[in-house]
């Protein structure tokens, strides 16, 4: 095995997230693709405690949780390619800060355990109409935040790590190629040029990137998978 | 404004909060000067407010007129901007990671599953109780014959899990499950870390956190 490798699945916005941080440290590591419906030996080696994607292992050593993953990423090659957090204390505060937020609202459903489809705000699981508006302007809401959010970290440049992608980059953008799905299953946007203009640009800037564009899931095998776990 | 306002420590909280007495434990363990101001959370304060406008939420740390939410990003920010002395997490990034690990776990488990413990009965309190008794043993095990989670120093571990501890009381009483005994190996650390000054004068009296418990209950009407 590589010195790094990282188990994961394709879909999975968290191991989207490994993948986005060691592909900014120009890390050679080897993917463990886990087969659908079915975890190996050596994920739930590697993560006794949770049993989940993605599993970063570095000289065999495990590393598990995805934002935990890219900081540890960030600091382990720290000489390599540009620095994910900010140096300064209350930067990183701050960065945390947003990161923690974002996982909080773009809630997963809680039997995360194989790769289900993120609810991403409670719009895919709204069973009804009015659950599903609801929802719809609670992520608006939230993405109103992150809007400001974006305004006051990137100062002006045009990433919220500034002018490299970050910590809070990584965080919402491995959410962004489920966002397409679920904006095409529920007809509307949720990166909104209106609402949220700088994140709107900053979306598009962000599936782009050298780092992302060949990790990023395309948004049609996506709806396949989407399609194929809900049962449509 | 009155001059100085905006600088030096000040600490957001509420008495009985297992949050904000990491930051208490933090902030003693760095041997930082700060002014610790207890919140009424039924009447926030307008600095509170104006310093975590998303979650209105203690505690906050607001460090010359900048505010740092969430507890354990507070404590890494402690231990970050006073990197000279009683470090918080390893130097070593892997023992880092774990370090994050762990306390995620704790934030991600305890508090929830405690909470369980004297806010339902019956059947949802018995299931309660084997998911508190789950994650009891799975820290158990993480701990091993080591002094403390992070091996010989006190650090970010052991300042998420501790707070708790004032609780084992109250679960005890509300759920009748004593985290002694499910969970022996604990008993050591515990009473270790409560040697540390820093911890000792942060934790609440644990009869006063099952006053506060039963004074939630009649609140909510529970039993």
């Amino acid at each position: 095995m590589a010195a790094a490798a990282l188990i994961g699945g394709w879909p999975s916005p968290f191991v989207l997230r490994a993948r986005v941080a060691l592909n900014l440290k120009g890390v050679e590591y080897e993917f463990l693709q886990e087969k659908y419906g079915e975890k190996s030996e050596l994920l739930l080696r590697s993560n006794p405690v949770y049993k989940k994607v993605p599993v970063l292992l570095h000289h065999d050593k495990p590393v598990c949780e995805s934002m935990i993953i890219v900081e540890y990423v960030d600091a382990a090659w720290a000489k390599s390619g540009q620095a994910i957090l900010p140096a300064d204390p209350y930067e990183r505060a701050l960065h945390r800060f947003w990161a923690v937020y974002i996982d909080d609202k773009v809630r997963m459903p809680p039997s995360i355990s194989d790769l289900l489809v993120p609810s991403m705000f409670g719009i895919a699981k709204a069973q009804t109409e009015e659950a599903k508006a609801e929802s719809v302007e609670q992520a608006w809401a939230a993405l109103k935040l992150l809007e400001e959010a974006f305004e006051k970290l990137s100062k002006g440049k045009a990433f919220f790590g500034g002018g490299t992608i970050g910590y809070v980059d990584i965080a919402l953008g491995a959410y962004l190629g489920w966002a397409k799905v679920i904006e095409q299953m529920a007809g509307l946007k949720l990166f909104d040029e209106e609402k949220t203009p700088l994140l709107a640009v900053w979306a598009e800037r962000f599936c782009a990137h050298e780092a992302v564009k060949e990790v990023m899931p395309e948004t049609e095998k996506l709806m396949e998978f989407a399609k194929m776990r809900l049962g449509k | 404004m009155a001059e100085g306002e905006n600088k030096g420590l000040v600490l957001l909280d509420f008495w009985v909060s297992p949050f904000g007495q990491r930051c208490r434990i933090a902030l003693a363990e760095k041997g930082v000067e700060y002014e610790y101001r207890e919140e009424n959370l039924r009447d926030k304060s307008p600095l509170l407010l104006k310093s975590n406008p998303v979650h209105k939420k203690i505690p906050v740390l607001i460090h010359d007129g900048k505010p740092v939410c969430e507890s354990l990003i507070i404590v890494q920010y402690i231990d970050e901007a006073w990197p000279d002395r009683a470090p918080l997490l390893p130097a070593d990034s892997y023992a880092r990671a774990q370090a994050r690990f762990w306390a995620d776990l704790v934030d991600k488990k305890m508090y929830e599953s405690g909470t369980k413990l004297w806010k339902l009965k019956g059947e949802a309190q018995e299931e309660a109780k084997k998911e508190f008794i789950e994650i009891l043993k799975l820290l158990e095990g993480e701990l091993g014959d080591k002094k403390y989670f992070g091996g010989d120093t006190f650090g970010l571990v052991d300042i998420a899990l501790v707070p708790f501890t004032a609780w084992f009381y109250s679960y005890e009483a509300c759920a009748n499950l004593s985290a002694e005994k499910e969970a022996p190996k604990l008993v050591p650390w515990v009473k270790r870390c409560r040697e540390r000054e820093s911890v000792s004068k942060s934790l609440p009296d644990p009869l006063k956190v099952y006053e506060f418990v039963c004074f939630l209950k009649k609140v909510y009407g529970i039993e």
